[in-house]
């Protein structure tokens, strides 16, 4: 029971950067009808200026900053420099684009820290508190609740309630519309590529402290787990990915926690396929069935 | 191929009629005879060049068959796979597997090769239909996001179930010599060259008839439009399992070749990176058409040649050497992606084709 | 009197397919005028080019004798130009509010926008009722309300109208264009309207613009149109 419990607790903690990294993901979506393949590389990236910036200053949370700034430029660069130039009349082409981006941000990656995993600080420890002799959440847990809620709850609050949320949304569903009423619908756009990557960005920033290190590659898995999480909530719903982010995170760690964490990427690809298969439109879904 | 894209000229397809009818040659013949035509060029092209350059084309010719297989599920049947380096490791593991099986039991003959190239070929095929019946029920990015995680999943398999794959050392793969009749100094690599040619010349001749027959134009059917493609009776689904199948087949052999080649297999050599690779081989080389798969398969093999020519240039220090060296073709890879798939949708033999059909009408020549 | 809009050899397509072939118009402040026409004469393309969603491949567009070419779609409205296009426009997902709070966020005066958005409560009661629901909630006449609405938050001197009478009861059709005769009367609105219903639209017209086949085959004042059997007869066809 009392596995169960810090399994539990551990795994909501995971879930939670799932949760994240599924909401950017799902906000581009949105936004642009396009699946970003590139924000584990972009999320990757800008945990490596973070490192920089906290070697140079020995701050961590002025790497933090810089990441979340380095996540939201880097998101807004992709947008106007590269993906407002792909034809968007097959879908294949920004799927494809985003792939050479994946290369290049890797590459260049590679190529500026070496391809070694670098050591990632994290800023609390990571050992679990116990609670009248049961272990439940270490302080960095903590903080990865505290961070997630803080950027869900600023994400609700834009879109809800400010004018440039109302612009956002209103772009997303209705461009051409949007356009006639005087939105700038492409600067929307590029707005939602920075916020997504922005958050990416966090995600990155606290789930890579949690496994081996820094890399190039370190987002591989977690891309993948947290498009699964977007998939189950449905690609379409924010509150959806939080949802799905907190259960793929949870099914995870009861994985890795029972049955061995080498069965984690297994666990990821036979979830995604069940899914796909079973509910493609994901389970928060309209019921009538959707073509995807 | 380009005849769905571009309707030819009536003086063309007349003249294409008369040379047709004047001269009925099946297509299966007229592949196999460009088959060995090719066969005998790389046959005189191997005594002219040295081992390394032997090993390359060797290595070109057994990434072909992934890129040829992959050029018919993405650019004939419009279905995205960013998995196919996982069925490359997929065939490369079986065939180590059988290998090793055989070399345990004392069978070393060459032959028993043929044997383990076919069990890769049939694992693959086993593993493509799963993946692909689930594909073809499956869209735009989640078709994208499926195979993706298979290339990412899969490779961590080796490690998740060592005792079989041996973890990231991977496995090694016990290769018969040279035959003897051809002497004992033959180089090595030129045998090599000349078993995976033959291996690779088989499955184009397979997929070029493919293209050919009714089903490659069921493929074009169902990626241009598949409501009509239903409409006009084609199995939309099975379809796209069938296109799913020849690809990942291919792609299998292409793994068990480059197997073949190393003499050893490890999940590092079949990771995201090299399925991203040959997605980017063949839209480089031009999605949908064979040629094309050509164009992908040297650029493949040449670039991190050509960036070694180039690093070598500079003198760097021997860690920034091998940092500029490992990324400077995943660099150029995948600009090249992004400006091809922003300025030429149509890749290198879409632009060849483009030329060539500047030119004026009566230098063209047929395309069959 | 200047005209407050016009259209000069304008000439304009989807991709290679040629729609309109040089359209003539011109239409003075403070007038109605009804672009009426047969299925395909171009009348929605027209009106599309007008307001910058098609790029004119010949000719130019005046407004108040300035030429429109190269400002973006989303400047228009900056400049007076509200545009209701086919269908509507109404958002479904957004609710009445936000659909109506959209259209007047460009604005820099916040007190005008807020008072302009209880205008417009005021004209539409069934609106002010209804703040909450969604766009897809609504019924026609209340999805044309809205997008009437929507366009009038942001007080435009230009109002383009493309079908409003699509799909609406007769009744609800004619308030409509009773409440266009009287903006344009009250506060001097001027509206360029494409319709099928030919009689309503002559009914509250200035001047009518028979289209055909990309062209304008006429343009004459309503009353003419409307009255002269033999021209309607020749052009219209009833």
């Amino acid at each position: 029971m009392d596995r169960f419990l810090f399994l539990t607790l551990d795994g909501l903690s995971r879930g939670a950067v799932y949760a994240a990294f599924a909401l950017a993901l799902v906000l581009i979506w949105r936004a642009g009808r396009i699946v970003n393949f590139a924000q584990g590389a972009m999320a990757v990236a800008a945990a490596y200026v973070a490192y920089s910036v906290t070697a140079a200053t020995g701050s961590y949370w002025l790497g933090f900053v810089a990441a979340l700034i380095a996540g939201l430029l880097l998101g807004a660069v992709v947008d106007v420099a590269v993906m407002r130039l792909v034809d968007h009349r097959s879908p294949l082409n920004p799927v494809i684009v985003a792939l050479g981006l994946v290369l290049l941000i890797h590459a260049v990656l590679g190529m500026v820290y070496g391809n070694e995993y670098l050591p990632a600080q994290a800023p609390f420890s990571r050992t679990a508190l116990t609670v009248g002799g049961l272990a439940v959440l270490s302080p960095y847990d903590l903080f990865v609740f505290a961070a997630v809620g803080v950027v869900g709850a600023a994400l609700v609050w834009i879109f809800t309630r400010t004018a440039i949320g109302l612009r956002m949304r209103a772009a997303a569903f209705a461009p051409e519309v949007s356009r006639l009423l005087g939105v700038n619908v492409s600067g929307m756009l590029t707005l939602g590529w920075a916020l997504a990557s922005g958050v990416g960005a966090l995600a990155g920033m606290l789930v890579i402290p949690t496994e081996l290190g820094l890399h190039p590659h370190a987002m591989d898995l977690v891309f993948v787990s947290a498009f699964t999480a977007a998939v189950v909530g449905g690609l379409d719903s924010p509150p959806g990915a939080v949802v799905g982010g907190l259960g793929v995170g949870l099914l995870l760690s009861y994985v890795s926690g029972y049955a061995g964490g080498d069965l984690i990427p297994l666990a990821v690809l036979v979830l995604l396929l069940a899914v796909l298969l079973l509910r493609p439109g994901g389970l928060f879904a309209p019921v009538a069935a959707r073509r995807v | 191929m380009s005849a769905t894209r571009a309707p030819a000229p009536p003086t063309r397809s007349a003249a294409a009629n008369r040379l047709r009818a004047g001269r009925p040659v099946p297509t299966l013949l007229r592949h196999l005879a460009v088959a060995a035509g090719a066969g005998l060029l790389v046959l005189a092209i191997s005594y002219q060049l040295d081992s390394f350059r032997n090993f390359q084309l060797a290595t070109v010719a057994a990434y072909l068959c992934a890129t040829a297989g992959l050029t018919i599920l993405t650019g004939l049947c419009g279905q995205l796979s960013l998995g196919h380096g996982a069925l490359m490791a997929t065939g490369a593991y079986t065939l180590a597997l059988c290998q090793n099986a055989f070399a345990d039991r004392g069978v070393t003959a060459g032959g028993v090769l043929v044997l383990s190239l076919g069990a890769a070929v049939l694992a693959t095929v086993a593993v493509g239909a799963l993946v692909g019946v689930a594909a073809a029920r499956l869209r735009g990015p989640y078709l994208a996001g499926l195979t993706l995680a298979v290339a990412v999943v899969v490779p961590a398999l080796t490690v998740t179930f060592d005792g079989v794959f041996n973890g990231e050392q991977g496995l090694a793969v016990p290769m018969a010599p040279a035959p003897a009749s051809l002497g004992v100094y033959f180089p090595y690599e030129r045998w090599q060259l000349w078993v995976v040619t033959v291996a690779t010349l088989l499955c184009l001749v397979v997929l070029a008839n493919l293209v050919r027959s009714r089903y490659g134009r069921a493929f074009r059917a169902v990626r241009d439009d598949e409501v009509a493609a239903r409409l006009a009776g084609i199995h939309v689904a099975r379809t796209q399992v069938i296109a799913f199948v020849v690809s990942a087949a291919s792609a299998g052999l292409g793994g068990a070749l480059l197997a073949v080649l190393a003499q050893s297999v490890s999940p590092g050599a079949f990771g995201l990176t090299l399925s991203l690779f040959l997605l980017m081989a063949v839209v480089i080389g031009g999605l949908g058409r064979l040629a094309g798969a050509v164009w992908g398969a040297v650029l493949l093999v040449a670039l991190p040649d050509l960036t070694h020519t180039v690093t070598d240039l500079f003198t760097l220090s021997p860690a920034a050497a091998q940092r500029l060296e490992g990324n400077l073709p995943l660099a150029i890879f995948g600009c090249t992606l992004i400006v091809v798939m922003i300025a030429a949708p149509g890749g290198v033999q879409g632009l060849v084709s483009r030329l060539a059909g500047a030119l004026p009408a009566r230098w063209r020549r047929h395309r069959p | 009197m200047t005209d407050l809009l016009t259209a000069d050899a304008l000439a304009a397509g989807y991709g290679p397919v040629p729609v309109l072939h040089g359209v003539d118009l011109s239409v003075a402040p403070g007038t109605i005028a009804a672009v009426i026409g047969a299925n395909g004469a171009g009348k929605t393309t027209l009106l599309r080019t007008l307001s910058g969603m098609l790029r004119p491949t010949a000719g130019r567009i005046l407004l108040d004798g300035e030429d429109l070419r190269g400002t973006p779609v989303e400047q228009l409205v900056r400049r007076g130009v509200a545009h209701v296009p086919e269908g509507r426009g109404v958002i479904g997902e957004f609710t009445v509010e936000e659909n109506l709070r959209l259209g007047a966020l460009w604005r820099r005066d916040r007190a005008d926008a807020a008072r302009a958005l209880d205008e417009v409560y005021q004209l539409f009661e069934p609106l002010a009722r209804r703040r909450r629901h969604l766009g897809h909630q609504l019924s026609g006449g209340e999805r044309q309300m809205l997008a009437l609405g929507r366009a009038l938050v942001s007080r435009p001197r230009l109002l383009l109208l493309d079908e409003p009478s699509l799909g609406l009861a007769p009744r609800v059709v004619a308030q409509t264009m009773a409440l266009l005769r009287q903006l344009r009367d009250d506060t001097g609105l001027t509206v360029l309207l494409v319709e099928q219903n030919v009689r309503s639209a002559l009914a509250v017209a200035d001047q009518g613009v028979v289209m055909s086949l990309g062209r304008v085959a006429l343009a004459a004042p309503a009353d003419r149109l409307r009255d002269d059997a033999e021209l309607r007869h020749a052009y219209l066809g009833f």
